[in-house]
């Protein structure tokens, strides 16, 4: 099943140019460098090849990734007029903390996590709760690039093409029963491999949850990514499986999910039980509710020069407000931040 | 003017640190939040040239040796002088220059506030480090430069209320400022250096 979203924040692949250009300039640039500018321009101009993306390192895909990446729907979402986040940038400066609270540390330190076989756990309140090996659980869906901007709460920001495939369709496979109103999703608690769950100094409670609203999760714009930038995901950026809420402060989008559970009352979120005057469960990306600590008025796009500081204005639900607003219609988003 | 070789290599270092992040943000070595990562370190760089600066005097207690309190000025200027590079970063990186927003986080978010005091705290001491003050104010200097004392205290509250989530270099620089201040109680700083010198005399 095809999920098309075409509304006003959108633009047509057609529209994308800039982006092509800007990429393909890289591409270029690196590839006359090796000498080999002429062999690599045709992929980048029909943009349906894994090396879409400028100086993306290439992983080691599972088989099953390799297999669903031939029916990708590229372009299925995109973004007007903004350039895409270079991978290096999107997979060196990430916020994993079971990896470390560096940027670099969740890069210098995931190595060590075990992706496959992956296994995910699904129950509560569903028709058909079960455990499943991941590619077994991906095997109903096509994958769809989605371009979204990602806001992250301490302020800074990226635009990343992700691969993914929308929440909503698992959400129909597993049929929530009628007492279902929440999702809650569970990141995998392995101390062995995640050095920041072995911190002594560490004020979370393992392991990372969070939770949407079961309308929410039912918006399109929810995905469940597999990949980005045209490949699997890196360890670092959640692999193998995460969740994206574009409208949402980034650290709603749980990363290495091992469970996801249909459940009657609201879950309490990691980051809500650490400091509930910080970060609340809704976390929709506000500029007029500041975080009590600093402003979320503005923000910084990533990369940010030393000599042309990229500073903007943060956009209401990070710019898709006429896809989520509606969700929010009743609720008084300064008390429900 | 004494030691002049170890007043110019700490005034190199000092330099060396700030330039050496400008060619690491040249040459793509920060990642895309360079202005952030630069802010941050320079932060710690003055909370460390303080925490340096404060243990010159224990360190010439311990060890008789002049050279420390002659250095101590200087120590303490470098920590002034990444505090103002700190803030410069802030204004240009976090708040793109908007000195507008500049104001609201100065009335309303306490981290901003406590740093801003100790900014003021330590623009005081850096006005009148010279000789001329210390000869206009007299038994004064000595009272208003206690004043870092207060700053230091200021300054890791600033770092606490950043923190998200792991406090252990928090934890770390906190427990040296502290030994650094529990150094200068007179009933502990009268038993270090009989402690030092007994021992001095046996060998």
């Amino acid at each position: 099943m095809l999920i098309k979203i075409a509304r006003p924040s959108d633009c047509k692949a057609s529209d994308i140019t800039p982006e092509g250009i800007y990429l393909s300039r890289r591409t270029m640039l690196g590839a006359s460098l090796a000498g080999a500018a002429v062999a690599a321009l045709p992929g980048v101009a029909l943009g349906a090849e894994p090396s879409r993306y400028a100086d993306v390192e290439p992983g080691a895909a599972p088989g099953w990734f390799k297999d669903k990446l031939g029916a990708t729907r590229w372009g299925a979402v995109t973004v007007e007029n903004e350039a895409i986040t270079p991978f290096k940038d999107a997979t060196h400066y990430n916020n994993f903390y079971e990896f470390g609270t560096d940027k670099g540390d969740p890069a210098a330190n995931a190595g060590s996590l075990k992706t496959e076989p992956w296994s995910l756990v699904v129950d509560g309140e569903v028709a058909k709760p079960g455990r499943y090996a991941l590619e077994d659980f991906v095997k109903p869906y096509q994958l769809e690039e989605r371009i979204y901007r990602l806001r992250c709460v301490e302020a800074w920001s990226m635009v990343i093409p992700w691969l993914g495939f929308s929440l909503a369709q698992v959400l129909k496979q597993v049929e929530p029963t009628s007492k279902a109103r929440y999702l809650r999703f569970e990141t995998l608690q392995d101390p062995k491999v995640m050095p920041g769950q072995r911190s002594s100094f560490a004020l979370i409670d393992w392991p990372y949850v969070e939770g949407l609203r079961l309308d929410e999760a039912m918006n399109p714009l929810a995905i469940l990514a597999v990949g980005m930038y045209g490949r699997e995901l890196p360890n670092q950026n959640g692999a193998p499986l995460r969740l994206i809420v574009p409208w949402k402060y980034g650290f709603k989008s749980i990363k290495s999910i091992v469970r996801i559970s249909l459940v009657a009352e609201q879950p309490q979120t990691t980051w809500e039980r650490l400091a509930p005057t910080e970060y609340g469960f809704y976390a929709n990306v506000n500029p007029t509710v500041d975080h009590p600590r600093w402003t979320q008025a503005r923000e910084r796009r990533l990369p940010s020069g030393l000599f042309s500081p990229n500073v903007r204005d943060t956009l209401m639900f990070n710019g898709y407000g006429d896809e989520v607003a509606s969700l929010y219609s009743d609720l008084d988003l300064r008390k429900n931040y | 003017m004494r030691y002049p070789w170890l007043r110019l290599g700490i005034f190199v270092l000092g330099c060396l640190f700030p330039c050496w992040w400008l060619y690491q943000a040249a040459t793509n070595q920060l990642g895309p939040d360079l202005g952030k990562i630069i802010m941050d370190r320079l932060g710690l760089g003055a909370l460390i040239f303080l925490l340096i600066t404060l243990s010159m005097t224990p360190l010439q207690r311990l060890t008789g040796w002049s050279g420390w309190i002659v250095i101590r000025r200087q120590l303490g200027l470098w920590s002034f002088a990444y505090i103002v590079l700190h803030m410069i970063t802030y204004m240009v990186f976090i708040l793109g220059l908007d000195w507008g927003q500049f104001g609201v986080e100065l009335r309303k978010r306490p981290y901003i506030i406590v740093g801003a005091l100790a900014f003021l705290g330590l623009l005081a001491l850096a006005l009148t480090s010279n000789r001329y003050s210390q000869r206009r104010l007299g038994a004064r200097w000595k009272k208003l430069h206690k004043l870092v004392y207060v700053i230091l205290g200021l300054g890791l509250l600033h770092f606490l209320w950043i923190v998200r989530s792991d406090l252990k270099a928090w934890a770390i620089y906190a427990s040296i400022g502290a030994l650094l201040l529990l150094l200068r109680v007179p009933l502990v700083a009268r038993r270090v250096p009989r402690l030092i010198g007994r021992r001095g005399r046996a060998v």
